[in-house]
Parts: C-alpha cells; structure tokens; sequence
C-alpha cells in the first residue's frame, strides 16, 4: 500500500465544519456500498447456514416440547434464522449498507493470510520468526513504513513480545529460543 | 442503615494494596489499548481478557473494572484529538471537543471530558449501589420462564437498537445462538454441531469468540485505511479546567448524571443515547446555541458526563439480573462467567463481599481514572502520534499471543482467526457484531431456561403467558418485534410513489 499523504490543504478546510458538514463528510468518506449482489450474497450465505443448521438438527432428533431431544432448540433458532435470511433477501434487497471490496481490501487479506500462516506454522517454529515475519509485512506492506524503521521496530517488538511472554509470564508460547 | 454494612466491607477488599495495583494496571492498559483509533471499549477490553486470567476472581473484576473505564476515556481522547470517537458514544464528543483542540484548548477538553466522566460515573454508582439490591431482591421471585421472557428480550432490544439494518442484526443474534449450542447438550449429553472434533466437544469458549470478532475483527477492518483523519497535535498543555469554564460546564455534568443514569438502565445503546440526548439538551438549554459545534464546553462536559454516567448504571441489569445491556456488557458478562461469577439476583445474598468488591471496584476505578488521565495525558498523545502502520501488528500479535494463553493451545489461536474473518465479513456486510456476542453469551441460560420452563409447563408454550412477569416481559418483546416492522411498512406505503431512498442515515465509524 501507498503510505497516505498528509495533505497540508485540507485542513484549513476541513477545520470550521458544522457536526452537519463533519457527518456529511463522514459519509462522503465511506468506502463505497456494495451493490445488490453482495446483499443477496450474504442473505443467501445466511440462508445456506440456516438450512445447513436445520438439516443436522432434525438429524439430532426433535422430540417434542415436553420431552425435547437435542435438535429442538437448534432446530427453532436455525428456523428464525432461515426466516430472516429469506426476509433480508427480499425486503432487504434495496439496501446499501454492505461496503464493496476494493483495492484496498488487500490490505486485510494480506493480513488475514499472515496470521493463519502464522497459526500453522508457530507449533512447528514457535513464535518468533513468524511474528518477525508478520511485523514486517504489515509495517512495510500494508503500512509503508521505510525498510529502516520496519526492521528495527520488528525486532524490538518480538523481542518484547518474548521478553513479556517467555521470560517474565513463562507462558508454554511454542518458542525457537 | 444495616446493609451498608456489606458495602463497606467491599471497600475493605478493594483497598487491598494488591487490588488497588490490578486497578491501575488496568486503567493504564485499558487507555493504552483504547486510545488506538478504532478500536472502541468492546475491543479493548476483548484483547485485553486474557490478562484477566490466573488472577482471583474479586482482582480480576477489578481489573476489569479498571480496563472498562480506561478503555472509554482512551475513546474520548481519540474524539478530542483525532475526531476518531472510540465508539458510537463520543461521536457527539467530537463536534465540541476537535473544535476545542482546534482552537489550543485540548487539554481543556480533556480535562473537562475527565472530570465530567469521573462526577457521572461516581454518581451513577451510589445510585447503583441503592437500586441495585432493591432491583435483585425484586427479581429473586424469577423463575425459568421470566428468564427465558428476558433474556429474549434483551436480545431483542440489543439488535433493534443497533444501528444498520434491523434484519441483520437479529439474524447476527441468531447466530450466536446457533454457536451457543455447540458442544455437548446440557440435557442429554449428547454432541451438537461438533463435526467429531474433540476440541469443539466442550463447545466454544466465549473468549476466542470476542476476541476474534470485536478484536481481530476490528484491526483486519481498520486495515482498510480508513482511518486517516486529523494528525495528533505535538503537545497538550492545560489539562486543568479554569474556574471559569469548570464553571460554565457544570450544568451540564450534573444534568448529564441524571440522564445518563436513567437512560443507561435501559437495555440496548445506553451510552450512545445518553450522550446524544444530553449534547442536544445542553444545545436546547444553552443562551447562545450557535456557540455549539464551535468548541463550547458544555458540549463536551454534558455527553461524556452522560455516556459514563450511562455505561455505570448499565452494570444495574447485568450485575442484578444477569442479563447484560449492550454488547460491552456482554464481554464483563463474559468475564465474570470465566471468573466462575455468575451474576445474578442470588449475587448480593449471596457473595455479598464479590458483589461489592465489583460495584466499589467501579469507584476506584474512577479516581484512578481522574488521578491517571490527567496527568498521564501527554503519553497518550505521543502513543497517538506512533503511526497505526506500527500499532496494528503490535495489537494483532497481543490478540494471537494472548488468545494461546487462554488454555495453552493453538486451537484457541485457530478460533480467534476464524472470527476474526467473520467479524471483518460482518463488518464489511454490515451486520453488527455486537448482537452476535450478547446472544451466545445469553444463549445457554435461554435455552436452559426455556426447556426447563417447558418441562414445568408440561410442553404447552402458552404457560409463559399464564405468569404475569414472564407474559408482561413477552408482551413487551411481540411489541418491540412487530412495532418497527408495521411503522416502515406504513412510511414505504407512504413513500413507494417517490423515489428509491437513499440511505441517509449516519453511519458509526467504529
């Protein structure tokens, strides 16, 4: 990512703003809505968990309301959840409360994909290098941090990290050292 | 006055020098945590649950108590500096308090906000502390089917006060419900939704859940970059209000103790009402309401009074009824349980010294609050200049760091990711997470209560309308269920012939 630059115009603009103008600007700066796909999307996703949800309880067995077996209870929220899944699908199809993906959104995949890197990989390294690895990423990748500051900070950081959860907690943390 | 006596004693235990330590470790934490933009109290304190372990259950709902307030105040500074509000609460905060910065007179500001925090927060605790035993005394009667009324209701109020969509916010409720049955069934015994992994057979541990979605969730949000507002002024002097302002603001606290102790007591939202209610009373109130929006104290000094104020008296539900307010309380809630807390109406008969440990742990925590903001107000600031580039590993690795010390396993860690990944969905398709968090914490006790009610009424589900708590209390849900969805209906009727709406609505930047 591109470090964002501080624009020195703005604020002068951007100082006497009435709470009217600053919500305005709020909004204007909201990354933009989704379209109608993605809702459909998620109320289908809703309603594939819904349905996934009923199919295993009625497995499990319902029983009835005085002598219940486990499904029951799963059974009823699964329902709700089908209902309001199919409610949000149709009379919710005209809102734009999701956010669309953008470019931007690559910033928390990347993040996403270094912390589960870093589950599979600390019981097998333990921590230190992966979180090295991570610091690194997300400060000169995603953050834009110079190669200098980047790996200075990064190694104090896990050396902090092991300082509090090693030496001074003792906590069982998988560690290399 | 014999049921001071008890009170009193609570002091004796939160005075001890260890207590007194676990205090201030958690204010001081919970401002660190709190004062990184966007991460608001419910997240701050999520990150910071696993500290709360390996402690003893009164130190570690000090503690608590410590984080809670440090984690609101660290929002407040955010507002003040960085038109950041930590969460929906201090939004109003913003409007005076940038101004205020603006104009040289941050420190005024949070000062002022300080001050007016510690006066509501004091005085809704000695309400709290005369209201609370009367309200448990009263729902010592509840049996199964008022709690199973309750709990529903809660949920309920929670997601329908949430802003967003009101359909999204319950079917994320019903979601933690359906992930509060996971494990073995209380009943039977028998495995629910556990797929044959013998770590899912005990079911999912609440922290992992809070800590991925308010946590995790939140810092891969924030990675989006949307956060790159004002820049934090290099230096805030003046922390100490003049008499003179101390004096044009103190209306304002003291009417925003009272509304905020009466409007927090109502479940959902508490706070962020609070504070709206009295910005705008303070602005109806005001000789020259123009000065409003351009750095007038009282428009500081009122809402944060008032949002504290709120936050203190919304412990009165959760800590005398067991069911927590709003999603912040869903994590103390949370953390009780692991403590082995379980609050409640039989709390103050029964472990009166923990009870009262918790409720003047709260005034402790306030004067700590006081003593540590201002003075410690240039570090934070300075913690405010280090670029959130380098803040955002720092919080993920405490986040997966901490996560593993909940039981020493790694499955913990690979649970946190997981919500981590579905609160930044959730986040990203506008559910709120906040209802998912209240119904699974909420969701056991529901389903308990309701099959027990069941077996007491002989599986007729018209039984819960037969007792007049429980029928008043689900009275009061078909109510809130059915009003909002029959007044849209009526404004679209009324609307269809105009144009799609555009939502307008401002949306929380949290």
């Amino acid at each position: 990512m591109i470090p964002v630059k501080e624009t020195s115009a703005d604020p002068v603009v951007e100082d006497d703003l009435t709470p009217e103008q600053l919500a305005a600007q709020w909004e204007d700066e909201k990354p933009p809505a989704a379209g109608p796909l993605a809702n459909a999307a998620s109320s289908l996703v809703v309603l594939g968990v819904g349905i996934g949800a009923v199919i295993l309880s009625v497995a499990m067995g319902l029983g009835t309301p005085s002598a219940p077996q486990p499904g029951l209870w799963p059974f009823i929220i699964s329902c709700v959840m089908v209902a309001l899944g199919l409610f949000q699908l149709i009379a919710g199809r005209h809102n734009r409360d999701a956010e669309k993906f953008t470019r931007m959104s690559i910033s928390p995949l990347t993040g996403l994909v270094t912390l589960a890197a870093m589950v599979a990989v600390m019981p097998l390294i333990g921590f230190e290098l992966p979180a090295l690895v991570l610091c690194i990423i997300w400060m000169r990748f995603l953050g834009g941090e110079t190669w200098r500051s980047t790996v200075l900070i990064s190694a104090i950081v896990v050396a902090a990290f092991y300082g509090i959860f090693v030496l001074a907690l003792g906590t069982s943390i998988p560690h290399l050292f | 006055m014999d049921f001071l006596n008890p009170v009193i004693n609570g002091f004796a235990v939160v005075l001890e020098p260890t207590n007194l330590l676990y205090c201030l470790i958690g204010v001081v934490i919970g401002m660190l945590i709190g004062v990184l933009p966007g991460l608001g109290p419910a997240a701050t304190i999520a990150i910071l649950l696993p500290l709360t372990y390996n402690v003893e259950p009164v130190t570690a709902i000090i503690m608590l108590a410590g984080i809670f307030y440090g984690a609101q105040y660290g929002g407040t500074i955010t507002s003040v500096l960085l038109r950041l509000p930590g969460e929906a609460s201090s939004v109003v905060t913003v409007f005076d308090g940038y101004q205020m910065a603006k104009q040289g007179k941050a420190g005024t500001a949070l000062g002022l906000a300080a001050i007016g925090s510690f006066v509501g927060g004091t005085a809704a605790i000695i309400g709290l502390t005369f209201l609370a035993p009367v309200v448990a005394s009263f729902a010592l009667d509840f049996g199964p089917p008022e709690y199973t009324a309750l709990a529903l209701l809660g949920i309920l109020l929670v997601a329908t006060i949430s802003s967003g969509a009101k359909a999204k916010a319950l079917i994320a409720a019903a979601l933690g419900l359906l992930l509060a049955t996971v494990g073995r069934d209380i009943f039977t015994g028998e495995s629910r939704f556990t797929f044959g992994s013998l770590d899912l057979a005990d079911g999912i541990d609440f922290v992992p859940i809070a800590m991925g979605i308010f946590g995790l969730g939140e810092i891969l949000y924030n990675l989006e970059e949307r956060h790159r507002a004002a820049k934090a002024p290099s230096k805030v002097a003046n922390v100490w209000p003049s008499r003179k302002e101390l004096k044009q603001a103190s209306g304002a606290i003291g009417r925003g103790s009272v509304l905020g102790f009466f409007l927090g007591i109502l479940p959902g939202g508490g706070a962020t009402i609070a504070s709206m209610a009295s910005y705008a009373m303070e602005k109806k109130r005001a000789k020259q309401p123009e000065r409003f929006g351009k750095g007038a104290p009282e428009g500081v000094a009122g809402p944060e009074t008032a949002n504290n104020a709120a936050a203190t008296s919304s412990f009165i539900p959760l800590l005398t009824l067991g069911i927590p307010a709003n999603a912040t309380m869903a994590l103390m809630f949370g953390a009780l349980l692991i403590q082995g807390v379980t609050p409640g109406p039989q709390l103050v008969e029964q472990d009166p010294e923990l009870f009262w440990g918790v409720v003047n742990s709260m005034y402790i925590g306030n004067v700590l609050l006081l003593i540590m903001s201002l003075p410690l107000v240039g570090i934070f600031v300075k913690i405010l200049r280090v670029r959130a580039a380098i803040l955002a590993p720092v919080t993920a690795l405490i986040t997966l760091l901490g996560a593993y010390t909940i039981n020493n396993s790694m499955f913990e860690v690979s649970l946190v990711v997981v919500f981590g990944i579905v609160g930044y969905l959730m986040k990203k398709f506008g559910f709120e997470p906040g209802p998912l968090v209240l119904a699974f914490v909420l969701g056991e006790l529901l389903e308990s209560s309701m099959r027990r009610s069941l077996l007491v009424f002989g599986g007729d589900p018209m039984g819960f309308f037969g007792r007049p708590i429980s029928a008043t209390l689900l009275a009061v849900f078909v109510l809130v269920a059915v009003l909002p969805a029959l007044k849209s209906m009526l404004a679209k009727r009324k609307a269809s012939a105009a144009v799609e709406p555009a939502p307008t609505k401002i949306k929380e930047k949290v």
